[in-house]
């Protein structure tokens, strides 16, 4: 709570005390959780240091689909679910990922490696369909390439866990 | 009559270069990049006049003439005003905003101090969508630059003027794209419309007169300036001068951002700079402006793209999204993800919106089922009408664009999907 | 000079000031078009999109609200454009809001409802679903009942700008949006100071007050129980409102009449207890500035600015008066003096208060609100719920004699009255006070500088040469105003008089719909009519309260007092 407070509130002064860094504070308090989101205790010490109420802050949070209001995975995989990638074989990619993950769309793992959502349009639909995971676009997906990059990502992890 | 046309160099008003990196500044510049600034610095006057004469339209959506938005803004006797470079592009099957800020951000840059200068404003914002990460990289890293070399910043060039550029990231709203909502959205708060008037060169960003533009519109100003208006309209239609970015995707065989002279029709821009369809299958229908665009059969594929005459065929360019459908797709798929997407993406303050949405969302979802009946489909066209005739913003009263044009070109796809359709129960020789 | 411009409204040709909608000026001229998010003294919101009319040049309809007008403009109220539209917005309302209006506490004066029958919405051609979402009826005041929300904006208008309590606020976006606290807590798990005003806005039954008229009606069926009731000042002048009358409509004799009718046994009046909180507040302000007590004192009878000075502001608490609110000096009186005096058994007095306010229902239930042994005031019915007994009764309102309160906690004076008024409590303090330090009779008994509905009003007052500056704020953002001031020790008041809502109680949460600026102001003016009628005017002069201390109290402060009518309070925090 108190590590918290500090993250929060050293976000607040670097961005700046006004509501209309609000937006900006959400998302580099989403960015420096661990869990990739952002908690009641943080919408409410964000409040408090703006000196607006909490409900002000949380219908900013919760209105903006890519603030989350869960704790999420380490990675998160984001499925383009627009017309050019649906049609482009979107569902297959779904499918592929879930059974890859074990999880729903929406969901997040159990070991909290990865959350998979969906998402309104990347801008790669020269490349559909196309998944974005964390910062990268990956484009032209087959099942098989968006199960390989799920794997990389896992290896990735392991061998970090073990050096 | 073939109004197609390839741009060679000279002809283009964006040069992407080598398209699998960003042109640095000493490229941009080594090829005329920063002359335009200096001109307009130099005879700023001069400068609004050509952008006026060149009858540049923003290219967002909205269309509304550039050169008059910047008239107004200089009307504005208030000192402290704003510039906001709208850069959420949110809409479905769009993505030259994204090519342009990954591969020529000084040309964005350059366009957004022109424009600034002639506005009178001093601080501005970049506004990107939060699923550009790369581009809010790109961006960021430019303006850095810029402001090294003396091109952004306090006394730009030694000149009077001054620009102070900050990112701002969006957070995952299509609604953000529309300005008033974007204004809201920097100001910390939830993506909703405002009341219009006052309109943003009145009062914008936290009350100050503030110039809003496209990503695309602004880099369209160094060309203008650097090589004429005159030049400009050698370009384009006299209605429509000038080019547009079309983001062409889905069954051709080749998807890809294209600049292509207003004039030019969605067929040409299928077949020549698409390459035709990419299967053996014939073409069914496009979707021409994204989720808030048109479906259209292919007999309207011969109207030119241009406002005028688009507008007179109930075409919207919008952000130049072409969406190629072949006759394997089903319109009622595409009708049907489209609905989705605003549901989703709907702000949910104005009625018509928000509760148009859940009831035709419901319709939509029984007819894909093949539950519906045709008094669904009366109801679906009425709810639809009403969410364009009364939504808040131009944003719901584009929601059912793709759904009425649909009704209007496939109905048959409709009606066939209905439980109660007498063609198709006879058929069956259920009726009989 | 005003200047005018000619537009045309369905043909017409209409002469209206410039700078004004669309909307205003169809009123100006008798044409009405239909509204569901618009509210006087808010913004515009433009949200719900029933005012739609078409303009000659838009493609698509324009919302009269947000829309002004313009030289020669052509407008269509009721074109068949306009009316499918119309129509088809209602239908889309009605197919996602519970279909109970049969039962509804709104039934009789829902907006929604009345749009549906002036509009000939006759069916409903779309699945019709109702969402399933809790009612929230965790307080003893509000309850909210999501699913009838249609998404107007008005409660969190009124409880972000107005109240700055900042409960109320849309949430999430699209078809999932609600109106609600964060995290859709409910209001007994948040800061909400249970003023009602959201509950006074609402169009419809979404948010209203918590209905107490059965649990009163089982009082005064119960033959064992001697069930007394007692009036706020608020009350007599928006009766007769509540049942039809136009607003400010005095109506005191009434009032006890319909009470009696009702079957109470006794009808006392809170302006008694308003007397009464005079001479101990009065008293406690003189020691304060006698011994330096905390300054500025601030008042206490409101409880929606109790629950909000705790809530934003726990560590000011000693700046308020210890004295309780009139409701709950009644209560603990009416259960021990009036008790003893009339022999009758305390567990056996039941005391119900007629309230302009939601909150009191709460400050009613407050656990230290027992100093009789039992929980004080028993019940609480706002202005509202009294009219809607009445009506099931069938007292013919209008038509009923005068009557008068009983004795002994029924006589009052006019400076009771004006309580009720943003600046009365301070004005019925002033004429005490005043001649309380100086012995000398007021010339003029009325301070207008703290009357009216400037938002925080000052004055300075001269007690025989010792300057006292005191301040009025009415509405909590005011009086967030002045808490600010006096947290960064900026205020040099001695005494300062805060009321929750607007106007003060005469335009509280349980009051008739619709209360707006010239409601209030109507109500106001009758109020201070009233106190003008009145023989006694200044609270030192009430016989009923001198007897008091003299067979009970003895002093003012003294042990009984503070006992019975002075209170603590608790730092509650956000």
């Amino acid at each position: 709570m108190e590590k918290l407070r500090k993250a929060v509130g050293d976000i607040v002064s670097e961005l700046g005390p006004e509501k209309g860094s609000l937006l900006a504070i959400l998302l580099a308090v989403q960015d420096a959780s661990p869990e990739s989101y952002v908690s009641e205790e943080a919408v409410n010490e964000i409040a408090r240091l703006l000196n607006t109420s909490r409900s002000m802050v949380y219908s900013t949070a919760s209105f903006y689909s890519e603030i989350s209001l869960m704790p999420r995975g380490r990675h998160i995989v984001r499925l383009c679910i627009n017309a050019p990638c649906e049609d482009a074989g979107k569902e297959e990619i779904r499918k592929a990922l879930e059974k890859e993950l074990g999880i729903k769309l929406g969901e997040t793992t159990q070991d909290k490696m990865f959350s998979l959502e969906g998402v309104s349009c990347l801008g790669a639909c020269f490349m559909s369909p196309a998944i974005k995971v964390d910062d990268k676009v990956y484009g032209d997906l087959t099942p098989a390439g968006a199960v390989r990059v799920m794997r990389e990502l896992k290896e990735a992890a392991k061998n970090e866990h073990i050096s | 009559m073939s109004t197609f046309r390839e741009l060679d160099g000279y002809d283009r008003v964006f040069n992407f270069g080598n398209c699998d990196s960003s042109v640095s500044l000493s490229e941009y510049q080594q090829t005329g990049g920063y002359e335009a600034l200096r001109m307009a610095i130099g005879n700023p006057k001069q400068a609004l006049e050509e952008i006026c004469r060149a009858g540049l339209r923003g290219r967002g959506g909205a269309a509304f003439p550039a050169g008059l938005k910047l008239k107004m803004m200089q009307g504005n006797t208030e000192k402290q005003r704003y510039i906001v470079c709208n850069a959420d592009e949110g809409e479905p099957g769009t993505f030259k905003d994204r090519f342009i800020m990954n591969h020529i951000p000084f040309q964005l840059l350059e366009g957004l101090t022109i424009a600034a200068i002639l506005a009178g404003a001093e601080n501005g914002f970049v506004y990107i969508r939060h699923e550009y990460p790369l581009a809010q990289e790109n961006i960021k890293r430019s303006i850095a630059e810029a402001e090294a070399a003396g091109l952004l910043g306090d006394n730009i060039l030694g000149s009077e003027f001054s620009l102070h550029l900050k990112i701002f990231s969006g957070a995952g709203s299509y609604l953000c794209g529309e300005e008033t909502a974007l204004l809201s959205s920097i100001e910390g708060k939830k993506g909703r419309p405002r009341v219009k008037p006052p309109f943003p060169i009145e009062k914008g960003l936290w009350g100050k007169p503030t110039l809003i533009n496209n990503v695309e519109t602004l880099a369209n100003i160094p060309a203008i300036i650097a090589k004429g208006s005159a030049w400009y309209r050698t370009l384009g239609t006299e209605d429509s001068p000038g080019t547009k970015l079309i983001s062409l995707s889905g069954d051709v065989k080749k998807r890809g951002l294209y600049e292509v002279p207003f004039g030019t029709t969605f067929r040409e821009i299928i077949e020549n700079f698409g390459g035709g369809m990419k299967e053996v299958f014939d073409l069914k229908a496009v979707n021409i402006g994204g989720a808030s665009g048109v479906v259209v059969p292919p007999e309207e594929l011969d109207c030119p793209m241009e406002y005028g005459k688009c507008a007179e065929r109930g075409i919207t360019i919008g952000s130049g999204a072409v969406y190629v459908m072949d006759e394997q797709r089903s319109i009622l798929g595409n009708v049907h993800n489209r609905v989705h997407f605003f549901l989703h993406e709907s702000c949910g303050k104005c009625t018509p919106c928000r509760e148009g949405l859940r009831q035709v969302n419901r319709i939509i979802d029984r007819v894909t089922a093949g539950e519906a009946s045709l008094k669904d489909i009366e109801n679906l066209e009425r709810f639809t009408r009403c969410m364009q005739e009364a939504s808040f913003c131009g944003l719901g009263q584009a929601a059912g664009n793709s759904l009425l044009s649909s009704l209007k070109y496939f109905r048959e796809e409709y009606e066939n999907s209905c439980v109660d359709c007498v063609e198709k129960t006879s058929e069956r020789g259920e009726l009989c | 000079m005003l200047k005018t411009i000619d537009i045309h409204i369905n043909g017409e040709t209409l002469c209206v000031p410039e700078n004004i909608t669309i909307l205003e000026a169809a009123k100006m001229h008798g044409i009405k078009i239909p509204t569901l998010c618009h509210f006087p003294d808010q913004r515009v919101k433009a949200n719900c999109r029933v005012c739609v009319v078409e303009v000659e040049g838009n493609r698509n309809l324009v919302a009269s609200c947000s829309t002004p007008v313009r030289e020669g403009m052509k407008v269509r109220t009721n074109s068949a454009r306009v009316r499918e539209t119309v129509q088809t917005i209602l239908e889309l309302i009605f197919a996602n809001h519970p279909q109970e209006c049969l039962t509804c506490i709104r039934n009789a004066n829902c907006e929604l409802r009345q749009l549906a029958a002036e509009h000939g919405i006759r069916e409903i051609k779309t699945d019709m679903s109702t969402p399933l979402l809790p009612l929230d009826n965790s307080t003893p005041s509000i309850v909210r009942d999501p699913n009838k929300c249609i998404k107007c904006g008005r409660c969190a208008e009124v409880c972000h700008q107005v109240q700055t309590t900042g409960i109320l606020y849309s949430h999430y976006r699209g078809i999932n949006g609600a109106i609600t606290p964060e995290y859709g807590k409910t209001l007994a798990e948040v800061a909400c100071v249970l003023c009602g005003q959201c509950a006074a806005v609402c169009p419809v039954g979404a948010i209203h007050e918590k209905d107490d008229t059965a649990a009163v009606w089982a009082a005064l069926e119960n033959p064992n129980k001697h069930v007394v009731v007692q009036v706020a000042p608020a009350v007599r002048v928006s009766i007769a409102e509540e049942m039809g009358q136009a607003p400010g409509t005095i109506a005191v004799g009434k009032l006890v009449t319909a009470l009696r009718r009702l079957g109470f046994n006794k009808v006392f009046d809170t302006d008694f207890t308003a007397d009464l909180t005079i001479l101990e507040e009065g008293n406690e302000l003189l020691q304060r500035l006698k011994n330096g007590g905390t300054l500025p004192m601030i008042t206490s009878c409101s409880p929606g600015w109790i629950k909000f000075i705790e809530h934003n502001y726990p560590e000011q608490l000693a700046h308020l008066s210890t004295c309780k609110s009139p409701q709950q000096m009644f209560g603990a009186l009416a259960k021990t003096y009036y008790a003893e005096k009339s022999g009758i058994d305390p567990k056996d007095i039941v005391v119900v208060s007629i309230m302009p306010c939601t909150a009191k229902k709460y400050e009613c239930t407050r656990p230290e609100m027992k100093s009789s042994g039992y929980q004080d005031v028993d019940y609480v019915l706002t202005t509202r719920e009294f009219g809607r007994m009445l009506r099931q009764s069938g007292v013919d309102f209008k038509a009923l004699a005068d009557g008068e309160f009983d004795n002994p906690l029924g006589i009052s004076t006019g400076a009771g009255a004006i309580f009720c008024a943003t600046g009365g409590v301070m004005e019925a303090a002033l004429r005490t006070v005043y001649e309380v330090v100086t012995g000398k009779e007021l010339a003029k008994l009325e301070f207008e500088s703290v009357r009216g509905l400037e938002g925080i009003k000052e004055a300075t007052v001269d007690l025989d040469g010792l300057p006292v500056k005191v301040a009025v704020a009415h509405g909590l953002a005011n009086a967030r105003k002045v808490m600010d001031k006096i947290q960064a020790g900026e205020a040099d008041y001695a005494f300062v008089e805060v009321m929750c809502c607007p106007g003060g109680c005469i335009g509280g949460g349980g009051q008739p719909y619709v209360t707006k600026r010239e409601t209030r102001m109507a109500r106001m003016d009758a109020i201070y009519q009233v106190d003008e009628n009145m023989p006694l005017r200044k609270s030192h002069d009430n016989p009923a309260v001198q007897q008091l201390y003299k067979d009970f109290l003895k002093e003012p402060l003294g042990e009984k007092s503070h006992h019975l009518l002075h209170t603590h309070y608790q730092k509650r925090g956000l």
